[in-house]
């Protein structure tokens, strides 16, 4: 009885280690892959162009209603204690530190991890990673070196302009609906934030691009076969992805705000 | 030529390939039958490496698969998958050149584009299809541009996976007499799997029966019709009575 439910503590336990393993393993294959050439630099432009300026509109709608839901918020709670004049700042910070960031990577996962995932694996299930192998190019090179290269650079661009757009749909609101005067609320919002601010924002941006890739690219090539299996591929690369992301966001913030 | 001495495959406890002796000697076009499940795509996979054997020796030319330099034992190799395997991505031309654009036989785009349209046509395709996406095109012209992938850069040695699969008899009788034709026009080595019959008949010069994970009859297309073997009776005149179906 003790054994058995052992066991099934055991299980998945081990499972999810075995899981960690592969993906770290797969992770280290991918970095010592794009180390060392041949590099695709068109698989790489056309990955830049699917995973940044394609996932700009709905990155920017996000960072938009976001950053005017900030400022409503920020002010009930402040006028709780007189204090409405931080609302720009608040928001601000709010937005470059950390959700601009989490968000922009949880739409971009939503909307990257599952594409990647559903297109490698569907390669997988019709042969065309076997053809690639037949011809000589190497799939990890080929297929995820330049999605993981696009990803880790594009998504802190993604990240940069959607705190531009938050803090814009934060001074729309205080602007348009909280009665702030359109300068005294720039010059709050810019008076309060620091270098950083923004910085550790755009490095989170990175690791989650990194992430968003990498789970994209390793359940798309561990599919299962059929349209079940790659349904279940993109389904696990977005839950991974997005639970990877908010881990990810939680050390990051450790590691560079804990006093 | 290439040679497998007691080739073993196993997908967990589900034994696919027991111990598979086979030789195919340098221009000839060896065809392998057999029974679905037998392992026949997992023999081809195990010689390209795309799956790697649990055990025996495979050998291309005296030389072991497993050291010979990668690239260069790839571009060796041509390969026409079942479905086409064509990237979705990618246009024709692309797909027919892949090889040609990247990697060691890299030549300049113009010089790949020609090539890959001469391809094209010489399995009988025009140019208007060069730029078309692979979605554009009927499964039977999907086959034909898999087969001018696979030929594009001229390759010693071309394995076919059940080229006639989902065709209709006629065009299923145009990819066996274009394989038969570029084979022997090329002077390549081929190993072509299939579960059909006029396949066989049309592109064989040997033919080899896979059951239980062992080669169960090799001969000629000749001999395959005389031989007594009960196994190979039964498969070549489809019979649901038989030693197969009792074994399943």
């Amino acid at each position: 009885m003790i054994a058995r439910a052992l066991a099934a503590l055991g299980r998945p336990a081990l499972g999810t280690l075995a899981a960690l393993g592969r993906g770290g393993i797969f992770a280290g294959s991918a970095l010592s892959h794009l180390l060392r050439p041949p590099f695709y630099a068109r698989e790489f432009w056309l990955s830049c162009i699917q995973i940044g300026w394609l996932s700009l509109p709905v990155v920017g709608l996000t960072a938009l209603f976001t950053g005017a839901a900030l400022a409503l918020q920020i002010y009930a709670g402040s006028a709780r204690f007189s204090a409405e004049s931080v609302v720009p700042s608040i928001t601000a910070i709010g937005m470059v530190r950390e959700l601009g960031p989490v968000l922009g990577g949880l739409m971009v996962a939503a909307r990257v991890a599952s594409s990647i995932a559903a297109e490698i694996g569907t390669m997988k299930v019709t042969e065309q990673i076997d053809a690639l192998v037949t011809l000589s190019t190497h799939p990890m090179k080929y297929l995820t070196v330049p999605r993981m290269l696009a990803a880790t650079l594009c998504v802190p661009v993604l990240v940069g302009i959607g705190d531009v757009i938050g803090i814009m749909g934060g001074w729309m609101v205080g602007t348009g609906r909280l009665g702030f005067n359109s300068a005294t609320y720039m010059k709050n919002t810019w008076e309060y934030l620091e270098f950083w601010d923004v910085g550790s924002g755009l490095v989170k941006g990175a690791a989650f691009g990194f992430i968003v890739a990498l789970t994209g690219c390793y359940y798309g090539m561990n599919s299962g076969r059929g349209a079940q299996g790659v349904g279940r591929a993109t389904k696990s690369a977005v839950v991974a992805a997005s639970i990877a992301i908010l881990a990810a966001n939680y050390l990051l913030t450790e590691v560079f705000f804990a006093a | 030529m290439i040679e497998m001495q007691g080739v073993q495959k196993s997908f967990g406890p589900k034994v696919v390939l027991r111990s598979v002796d086979l030789t195919v000697p340098r221009g000839e076009s060896m065809v392998i039958i057999g029974g679905s499940g037998t392992g026949k795509s997992v023999l081809l996979k195990c010689i390209l490496g795309l799956i790697q054997p649990d055990g025996g020796l495979i050998s291309l030319d005296g030389q072991d698969v497993r050291t010979a330099p990668r690239d260069a034992f790839l571009a060796r190799f041509g390969m026409l998958f079942q479905g086409g395997a064509l990237f979705d991505s990618l246009p024709v031309w692309q797909n027919v050149a892949f090889r040609l654009l990247r990697g060691s036989l890299k030549r300049p785009q113009e010089e790949a584009r020609a090539i890959a349209i001469a391809k094209l046509r010489r399995v009988g395709l025009g140019p208007d299809v060069a730029d078309l996406f692979p979605a554009e095109l009927s499964g039977g012209m999907q086959k034909r541009v898999g087969l001018a992938r696979a030929i594009a850069a001229e390759p010693g040695i071309i394995f076919f996976d059940e080229p006639t699969t989902g065709l209709d008899p006629i065009m299923a009788g145009v990819i066996n007499d274009l394989i038969r034709e570029i084979v022997v026009e090329m002077g390549a080595t081929a190993m072509t799997i299939t579960h059909d019959m006029t396949s066989v008949r049309a592109i064989a010069d040997r033919v080899a029966m896979l059951h239980d994970g062992r080669v169960q009859w090799t001969g000629t297309i000749a001999e395959m019709d005389e031989t007594p073997d009960p196994y190979v009776q039964q498969f070549i005149h489809g019979r649901a009575e038989g030693p197969i179906a009792a074994l399943r």
